[in-house]
């Protein structure tokens, strides 16, 4: 009477796991996606991106040197709990071959990142958290690839210093954030870049899901700064252009993280978004050569994953392309190192990610350059890039307006270090030494 | 014939005041605690472990403690989730700041801690009633989510104020597979049921129950609200707590304070609905089913989909599961609205006369 009931579902359960069993030839890639819930129009163009080109390098060159790609996904709902049973069902097959996993939620590979250290499977997480994981003799299975949210904070001040004539002594910046772990981790950084450039720095917090914001707009209008640093998310993001129309702040005088900068954001808040800027590891538009390929050979043989044709080129989109092109390239690193022709697992593939050096010249070969920055990740530094552009709406279009700027490493990547070790402390783990890892 | 008391009679009040006065449940139960104990360890696997078996029995021994103070005490509550954070953050809290604390001492401060919030949160009980209450526990879930983000402390000062939880150990002993966390799990929560089976048969329990079931009448017997009440709160929340901890410490790993949102506490209240108000079998019936069945479905629907040839992609697949999802509560709740556990109640019943109805 105190126990579970359920044998009829158990057996049904276990069954239905049988069936799934995946070929040894593959390289298998287990997929967290979410395309419902609060954050589902996200999550389809970013995995249907991601999808796309998987099923591009299929179609395109027959898989990584002959290994065909294949994949599983399992709905998240940007749900912790689910995630981590997302992740536990794909586990027994990433065991076997695995490309990294991308959850696209911070909660998500919050949760994950014991569990998949412990089971070795490598965790990408592009431009969310856990980011002093960058801190790679602490995490050695966790990858906050491309750029994190401090290095992106400060990117965003150097922008802003440099439109400021090279100063930003007595300025006013008003950093608005979600509150949740995603809007919170730039607060250091901004804390220690404020001390260093000398401005007054003014937190505001918008509870979840953040759709009613006249509270802090009204504090942005009594404070009148300079500048709104912007970290939102989901529904958050329209709400905030709409009221800082209305309270009239200038959009121009607005940037937003890379959560707060894709067309889902900015088209919903129509004309209040025109001139508000974010900041971006990608570019968006068709004009990039590999999503014009993808369109054509993915879509031309008609195993396009979106539904929604004119969410190609998106934002978010070339965003999922760009995760699945530093995956695949991590695959053919792997390949390279321990046999061609052959699927990889989760610690070849760590080995990989730790050792990446995709440069301008391999981008252009993929014809993604500009998709993504040059990366050159190492055990000491598992971010491998800290770069970003900014870019702006134009009213139809985000535009760059800026080249790549990298944010301050000498003031950013020793609190990661610090934080990391506190991590260790914490959970009694005993750091690896970079210097001895090949 | 297989479920009949008859013949069994009791000699002595020790016979006569057991927690499972028939034999058949008292076999059954025991039966089942095997099972749990030494067959389910041996031949499930890691999936079995770490995605439904463990939070499972957390979710249940949550729903149990809600169901202590809804079903039996008749006090609506909406701030369950907020407890389980109180229980997750304190059992953390406790291990960081007191060198070599046993483990289970954490999970029972992180459950007393949980205990003292919940009666701070039952006052408003004692003057408000019904939907009005649970109203007023809407404001727990909202007011202890905000302390645990807006005070660093609590999260130990962590950057994104997420917390990731220390080892579990025992006097040096590390549990660290799922198996050993399942295990410890269904310790406690075997332990904890049974001392809530305990409990509702007692004075408090049936002290509960007389205020569910018209507190002036209750009054006029002799029961005072006050103490029934907030004692209600205070052991509701404690299992409760016990639940966060656990939830923080074996199943996730690590915890945000969003991540016990209204949702959680709007399913964990579902859990008992459909499973039984006042009941404890109720509580983990209803634990899985709200639990397993979506799993179930996410994971049969696709097959079933390929079966048959459709071009279901896994957004539709996750839209139809909610749909079906919905479409079986209402099921379950016109067929049988006192719940699952009611229908175990009426096919005992029925083996009682079995074969032999008339």
């Amino acid at each position: 009477m105190f126990a579970y009931r359920k044998p009829l579902l158990m057996t049904a359960v276990s069954l239905a796991l049988l069936s799934q069993a995946a070929s040894a030839e593959d390289q298998f890639f287990p997929i967290t996606s979410y395309r419902v819930g609060p954050y589902g129009a996200n999550g389809q163009s970013f995995y249907g991106g991601f999808v796309d080109y998987l099923n591009y390098v299929n179609l395109k060159d027959g898989g990584i040197n002959g290994v065909k790609l294949v994949w599983e996904e399992c709905e998240t709902e940007y749900n912790n709990a689910k995630g981590v049973e997302c992740y536990e069902r794909m586990k027994a097959k990433a065991k076997v071959s695995t490309g990294p996993i991308h959850t696209m939620s911070t909660g998500v590979a919050y949760a994950l990142i014991d569990k998949a250290t412990e089971d070795k499977i490598p965790l990408a997480m592009m431009g969310y958290g856990r980011t002093d994981a960058v801190d790679g003799s602490v995490f050695p299975y966790a990858f906050p690839l491309v750029t994190t949210y401090q290095m992106q904070a400060s990117a965003i001040l150097k922008f802003i210093k440099d439109k400021e004539k090279g100063s930003l002594d007595g300025k006013k910046i008003v950093f608005l954030y979600h509150d949740s772990a995603y809007g919170k981790e730039p607060i250091v950084a901004l804390q220690e870049e404020a001390k260093l450039n000398k401005f007054t720095l003014i937190q505001i917090p918008v509870a979840h899901p953040g759709n009613e914001q006249s509270a802090q707009w009204l504090k942005i209008r009594q404070e009148n700064p300079d500048y709104v640093i912007f970290w939102g998310w989901g529904v958050m993001n329209q709400t905030a252009l709409k009221a800082a129309q209305k309270v009239g702040f200038a959009r121009e005088k607005m940037i937003g993280s890379w959560w707060a900068g894709s067309e889902e954001d900015t088209v919903p808040a129509g004309d209040a978004a025109k001139g508000y800027m974010a900041a971006t590891w990608n570019v968006a538009g068709k004009d990039v050569p590999l999503i014009a390929d993808i369109e054509k050979v993915v879509y031309g043989a008609g195993k396009g994953d979106l539904q929604d044709k004119t969410k190609l080129g998106t934002i978010l989109y070339n965003r999922g392309v760009s995760a699945a092109v530093l995956s695949v390239e991590a695959l053919r690193g792997a390949q390279a190192k321990y046999g061609k022709g052959k699927p990889v697992n989760g610690e070849q593939v760590r080995w990989a990610l730790e050792n990446l050096n995709i440069t301008d010249a391999r981008l252009k070969e993929i014809g993604a350059v500009n998709l993504l920055p040059p990366i050159k990740t190492s055990c000491t530094n598992h971010e491998g890039s800290g770069m970003v552009k900014i870019q702006q709406w134009d009213g139809a279009k985000w535009v760059p307006v800026s080249g790549w700027i990298e944010g301050n490493k000498e003031l950013i990547h020793p609190l990661f270090k610090t934080s990391a070790q506190q991590y260790a402390k914490e959970k009694n783990i005993t750091p690896r030494d970079c210097a001895k890892e090949s | 014939m297989l479920y009949r008391e008859a013949g069994q009679f009791k000699s002595s009040y020790a016979a006569d005041q057991q927690l499972f006065p028939i034999r058949q449940d008292r076999i059954g139960v025991i039966l089942l605690l095997v099972v749990a104990f030494v067959v389910v360890p041996m031949v499930a696997g890691d999936y079995w472990f770490s995605a439904i078996l463990i939070p499972f029995l957390i979710f249940a021994l949550a729903a149990l403690g809600l169901n202590l103070l809804t079903g039996y005490a008749g006090q609506l509550s909406l701030g369950s989730a907020a407890f389980m954070a109180v229980g997750a953050y304190a059992a953390y809290n406790f291990q960081l700041r007191i060198d070599g604390l046993p483990m289970v001492l954490s999970f029972a401060l992180a459950g007393l801690t949980a205990a003292g919030v919940g009666i701070l949160f039952g006052l408003p009980s004692l003057w408000i009633k019904g939907f009005y209450l649970a109203v007023a526990t809407l404001a727990a879930q909202f007011f202890i989510v905000w302390c645990l983000t807006k005070f660093p402390w609590f999260s130990n000062h962590s950057s994104s104020g997420v917390i990731s939880t220390q080892k579990i150990t025992f006097f040096g002993y590390v549990v660290a597979s799922p198996r050993e966390k399942y295990l410890l799990v269904l310790t406690l929560v075997t332990v904890l049921a049974l001392a809530a089976k305990n409990l509702v048969r007692s004075s408090t329990g049936r002290a509960w129950m007389a205020v569910r079931d018209m507190d002036v009448a209750a009054e006029v017997i002799g029961i005072r609200l006050m103490p029934t009440k907030l004692l209600a709160f205070a052991v509701s929340s404690f299992y409760c707590g016990v639940a966060g901890a656990l939830y923080a410490f074996c199943y996730l790993g690590s915890v945000e304070p969003d991540g016990f949102s209204l949702d959680m506490s709007f399913r964990i209240l579902f859990m008992i609905i459909i499973g039984g108000m006042g009941s404890i079998l109720g509580s983990f019936l209803g634990a899985a089913f709200i639990l397993l069945l979506p799993i179930f479905l996410d994971i049969t629907l696709p097959a079933l989909a390929g079966l048959l040839g459709l071009p279901f992609s896994n957004a539709t697949v996750s839209h139809i599961q909610i749909l079906v999802f919905g479409a079986l509560i209402m099921f379950f709740l016109i067929v049988e609205p006192h719940g699952l556990a009611r229908l175990w109640q009426i096919a005992k019943e029925k083996l009682r006369l079995w074969p032999f109805p008339h």
